[in-house]
C-alpha cells in the first residue's frame, strides 16, 4: 500500500481558524534524537503552522494552512526520514475523557492551594489554644479559612456532588453520597461555629478530605488513560482502514468511519478485511481464526460473504459493503455483547457495596445522637452540633482512600508486568475468579504463525529464502522473513499476487510461494503434511535446486505450559472454549494438559458455556482475543484480552495484556489477589477506627485536635497499607513499550530500500 | 500582632501565585509528554537555526 493511495485528507480534522490537523501515531521512535529530527523535518515543509511530537503517547500532531500543503507530503516527509506514521481515525477518538482528567486535575490544584492555606491558619489556632490566642485573632482566622474553603470547596467538589447528585436521582447510593454529604455539613457546621464564635471550625479537615479524594480519582483516571492510549496506538498501527474505490475506479484509503453500506472496497492479499461484505470480484482464500477460532482457510469468491477482521490470503477481492442488519455475523456479535454487558453492570463494586451499608448506618446514628441528646434535655443547637460531629468523625475518609489507594498501587505493578486495567474494579473480579476459560487461537497460541522444525533447516537456505520473503506481503511469507531475521529485501523482487514472489539472485531465479509455484513434490507435500496436520507451508526454490519447504503453524505461546501449571498451583479451574474445530484444540489441550476442552463454539456457545459455570457459582475469568470472543467477554466475570486483539475485544475485556508471553495472566490474578487482601484490611482499618471514634463522638468528647488526629492517622494508616504491596516488588520487569509488530518495521526497511 | 494584617495577605497571594502558575502551566500542555519534556532540554534547535542555513523543500 503506497501512501498516495491513501485519502489522508479523510484522516484530517479542521481547525477553528482555517487551518488543519492531523494526529498520527508514528512508528520507529526510539530515542531522543528522533523528536528533533521529526518535528526540524517536518517543521521546514511550507505551510506547516506547528508540529509537535509527543514523546510519551508517540503521536505527532501537525498544524498547517489549507492551501499551502497537503498532508500526503507530510506523510512521505516523515517516511523519507525513516519513520512510519499512521493516522487516528476521528470518528474513533474522544476527547471527553481527556477534559475529565483536566478538570480533575484543576479541582485538585484548587483544593491542594486551599488545603494549605487553611492548614496554616489551623496549626496557628492550634499552637494559640494552648498558648494565648485571643479570640478576636482565633475568629478572624475561622473567617478567612471560611473565605478560602468554602468558594474552593464549592469548585474542587463538584465531581463527587455531581456523581451523587446522579445516584439519588436514580434511587441509589454510591461512595459519593456520604462524602458529600460529609463534606457539605462539615463546612456549614463550620460556617456556623464561626458565626457564632466558637473555638471551634472544621474547615481544614473538609478540604483536606476533598485534596486526597481527588488525587484518588486522578490517579485511577490516570490508569484508565494509559491503558486507552495504548490500544489506541496498537489500533491504528494496525490501520484500521479500507481502500475505497470511487466510482471512476480510483481506489483511496479512508478511515472505516467514513465508509458506508453500497460502498465498494479492495481488499488486497495480505490484508484484512475491515468491512462485512458480499465479494463482488476476485477470488481468494480467507483466514477467519480472529472471527470464528477455525484454522483451516476458507475458499470465497463472487457472491461470497466475507466478514470483517479476516484475513485475506491469496487473491485481490472487491467487496460491496453490506449493511450491518440482523444476520451478519457483526451484528449478532453487537447483540449478544450488549446483552452481555447488561448482565455484568448488576455488579456492584466492593466500595459501593460498603457504602450502601454504610450510608445508612452513619446517618441513622448521627440522628439518633441529636434525639438522644434532645431527650436528654440539652439544647437543641448544642446536640445538632454534637450530631454534626459524629457525621464529620465518620466521614468516610479512611473508607474513601481504602479502595482507590489500593487500586492505584496494584494497577501501577500491573502496568509494570505488561497488563493495562481498563477498570479500577477489574481488580477486585479478578482476585475473585476461581475458573479461567482460555480461547484458543491468538490467546493460547500466538497470533503470528512460527515456523516449525527450524533446526532442521539449513540457516543458508533460510537466510535467503528470508531475503526474498521480505518482499512478500502475505502473512506466512512475513513469518518466514521474521524467523530469518531477515532485513534487507532483495530490490530486484517481485510479487505475483496469490502465487508468490520472485527475484533473479546471481543470474539465478529465486522463487518463494505455494508449493505449487516452485514445482515442490506432491509426496514431499504430503510427508510433511502427515508430520504436521495442522501446518501451512510455503516453497522456496533456487535455480534447478530441489525446492524446500517450510512449515508453518501458530504455536503456543513459548511459556505457555509453565503459566498454566502455575495456574493450577493457585487453585484455578481451566478451560478451554474455542470456535476452532476439534483436532486443533485436543493437541492443545493435551499439551497444556487441560481436561475440559470445548471446540466448535459460536458466540453464543460460548457465553451459554459461562452461564453454566456461573450457574455453578464459579467466577470465570475469560482471556479471549478474537471477534467470536467479544460477547463472552464481555459476559464474563472479568476479561482479559492480548492487545492484538480486535478492537472490539479489546473494548469489551477489562484489562489488556501486552506480548508475547502468557505471563501476564498469572501475574493479573496474583496482583489482583494481593490487591483484594489489601482493600480489605484497608476497610476493617476504617471500621475499626469508627467504632472507636464514633462512641466518643455520640458522647460528645470530641475535641477538633482528637478529630483531626484520628482523620489523617486512619488515612495515613490506609496509604501505607497500600503502599505495602509494593514492597520486595523492586525488581519487577519493565512494561514492553508500545513497540509495533516486527512484520511493519521490516515492512518499513524494505520501503525505505526500494525508495 | 499588627504584623498579621500584611503578612496573612502575603501569604495568601504567594500561595494563590503558585496556583495560578499550576493552572497556566496546565492550561499550556505542559503536563502533557512528561518523558518528551526531560530530552527536549537536550535539544537545542534554536541555536542550530540561526548557524545553519535553512535546507530547501525536502520533497
Amino acid at each position: 500500500m503506497t501512501t498516495q493511495t491513501r485519502d489522508w485528507a479523510a484522516f484530517a480534522v479542521p481547525t477553528p481558524d482555517g487551518g488543519c490537523r492531523l494526529e498520527l501515531a508514528v512508528e520507529g521512535i526510539t530515542c531522543a534524537a528522533c523528536i528533533g529530527d521529526i518535528e526540524r523535518g517536518i517543521g521546514r515543509m511550507p505551510g506547516i503552522r506547528s508540529a509537535r511530537l509527543n514523546y510519551t503517547t508517540r503521536r505527532l500532531a501537525v498544524d498547517w494552512t489549507v492551501d499551502a500543503s497537503d498532508p500526503t507530503r507530510i506523510v512521505t516527509t516523515l517516511e523519507r526520514l525513516g519513520y512510519r506514521a499512521h493516522p487516528f481515525d476521528p470518528g474513533r477518538r474522544s476527547a471527553e475523557e481527556e477534559a475529565e482528567t483536566r478538570r480533575l486535575l484543576r479541582a485538585m490544584a484548587v483544593a491542594g492551594f486551599a488545603a494549605m492555606n487553611v492548614m496554616l491558619f489551623s496549626v496557628s489556632i492550634w499552637a494559640g489554644n494552648a498558648t494565648d490566642i485571643t479570640g478576636e485573632t482565633r475568629d478572624l482566622f475561622h473567617w478567612l479559612s471560611a473565605f478560602i474553603a468554602l468558594p474552593a470547596a464549592a469548585y474542587a467538589g463538584q465531581p463527587f456532588f455531581e456523581s451523587a447528585g446522579r445516584a439519588l436521582r436514580a434511587l441509589r447510593t454510591n461512595m459519593d453520597v456520604p462524602i458529600s454529604i460529609g463534606i457539605v455539613g462539615t463546612l456549614a457546621l463550620s460556617l456556623w461555629q464561626t458565626a457564632r464564635g466558637e473555638p471551634e471550625a472544621y474547615f481544614d479537615s473538609a478540604v483536606m478530605l476533598l485534596f486526597f479524594l481527588l488525587l484518588g480519582r486522578f490517579l485511577d483516571q490516570n490508569m484508565r488513560r494509559r491503558t486507552r492510549s495504548v490500544a489506541e496506538n496498537v489500533a491504528a498501527l494496525r490501520a484500521e482502514t479500507a481502500a475505497r474505490v470511487a466510482p471512476d475506479g480510483t481506489v483511496r484509503e479512508v478511515p472505516l468511519s467514513k465508509v458506508d453500506p453500497g460502498d465498494r472496497v479492495l481488499v488486497r492479499p495480505g490484508e484484512r478485511v475491515s468491512v462485512d461484505g458480499v465479494v463482488e470480484t476476485g477470488a481468494s482464500d480467507i483466514d477467519q481464526s480472529l472471527v470464528t477460532g477455525e484454522t483451516n482457510h476458507v475458499g470465497v469468491g463472487p457472491g461470497d460473504r466475507v466478514y470483517a477482521g479476516t484475513l485475506n490470503i491469496t487473491g485481490a477481492l472487491t467487496v460491496q459493503v453490506t449493511a450491518a442488519t440482523e444476520g451478519t455475523l457483526l451484528a449478532e456479535v453487537n447483540r449478544l455483547l450488549e446483552a452481555a454487558a447488561q448482565a455484568k453492570s448488576s455488579y456492584m463494586r466492593l466500595a459501593d457495596r460498603v457504602a450502601r451499608l454504610y450510608a445508612p448506618v452513619v446517618h441513622t446514628a448521627a440522628l439518633a445522637t441529636f434525639l438522644g441528646w434532645i431527650a436528654l434535655g440539652t439544647d437543641w443547637r448544642h446536640a445538632l452540633v454534637i450530631a454534626v460531629s459524629v457525621l464529620i468523625i465518620t466521614c468516610p475518609c479512611a473508607l474513601a482512600l481504602a479502595i482507590p489507594a489500593v487500586q492505584v498501587v496494584a494497577s501501577g505493578q500491573l502496568f509494570r508486568r505488561g497488563v493495562l486495567l481498563h477498570a479500577g474494579d477489574a481488580i477486585e473480579r479478578l482476585a475473585a475468579a476461581d475458573v479461567v476459560a482460555f480461547d484458543k487461537t491468538g490467546t493460547l497460541t500466538l497470533p503470528e504463525p512460527a515456523i516449525l522444525d527450524a533446526d532442521r533447516i539449513d540457516p543458508a537456505v533460510l537466510a535467503a529464502a528470508g531475503r526474498l520473503a521480505l518482499s512478500s506481503r502475505h502473512p506466512l511469507g512475513m513469518a518466514l522473513a521474521r524467523a530469518a531475521r531477515a532485513d534487507r529485501p532483495l530490490p530486484s523482487a517481485t510479487e505475483r499476487p496469490g502465487e508468490g514472489v520472485e527475484a533473479m539472485v546471481d543470474g539465478e531465479l529465486e522463487q518463494l510461494g505455494s508449493a505449487q509455484f516452485c514445482g515442490a513434490d506432491e509426496w514431499a507435500v504430503a510427508a510433511l503434511l502427515a508430520r504436521h496436520p495442522e501446518a501451512s507451508m510455503v516453497a522456496y526454490r533456487r535455480g534447478n535446486r530441489p525446492p524446500v519447504l517450510f512449515a508453518f503453524d501458530q504455536g503456543l505461546r513459548p511459556d505457555a505450559i509453565d503459566v498454566v501449571a502455575d495456574l493450577r498451583a493457585a487453585g484455578l479451574k481451566l478451560e478451554i472454549i474455542s470456535g476452532d474445530r476439534p483436532g486443533p484444540v485436543a493437541a492443545i489441550a493435551e499439551k497444556l494438559g487441560i481436561a475440559d476442552a470445548l471446540a466448535g463454539q459460536h458466540p453464543a456457545d460460548k457465553i451459554a458455556r459461562l452461564e453454566a459455570l456461573h450457574q455453578q457459582g464459579h467466577k470465570v475469568l475469560m482471556v479471549g482475543d478474537g471477534l467470536n470472543d467479544a460477547p463472552a467477554l464481555a459476559a464474563a466475570h472479568v476479561s482479559l484480552s492480548p492487545v492484538t486483539a480486535v478492537h472490539l475485544s479489546q473494548a469489551s475485556a477489562d484489562a489488556l495484556f501486552l506480548g508475547n508471553r502468557l505471563r501476564p495472566v498469572y501475574d493479573a490474578i496474583r496482583t489482583a489477589r494481593a490487591a483484594k487482601g489489601a482493600m480489605v484490611q484497608n476497610l476493617w482499618i476504617a471500621v475499626i477506627y469508627n467504632v472507636i471514634a464514633v462512641p466518643l463522638a455520640v458522647a460528645g468528647y470530641v475535641t477538633p485536635l482528637i478529630a483531626a488526629l484520628a482523620m489523617s492517622g486512619s488515612s495515613i494508616i490506609v496509604t501505607v497499607n497500600a503502599l505495602r504491596l509494593r514492597w520486595g516488588d523492586a525488581g519487577a520487569p519493565q512494561p514492553p513499550a508500545s513497540q509495533p509488530p516486527i512484520p511493519d518495521r521490516l515492512r518499513r526497511l524494505a520501503d525505505a530500500e526500494a525508495a | 500582632m499588627e504584623v498579621l494584617v500584611f503578612l496573612i495577605p502575603v501569604a495568601l497571594a504567594l500561595g494563590a501565585l503558585g496556583l495560578v502558575a499550576f493552572l497556566w502551566s496546565l492550561r499550556s500542555g505542559q503536563y502533557d509528554d512528561l518523558d518528551g519534556a526531560k530530552w527536549r532540554i537536550l535539544n537545542d534547535d534554536d541555536v542550530a537555526a540561526e548557524r545553519e542555513p535553512q535546507d530547501n523543500d525536502p520533497t
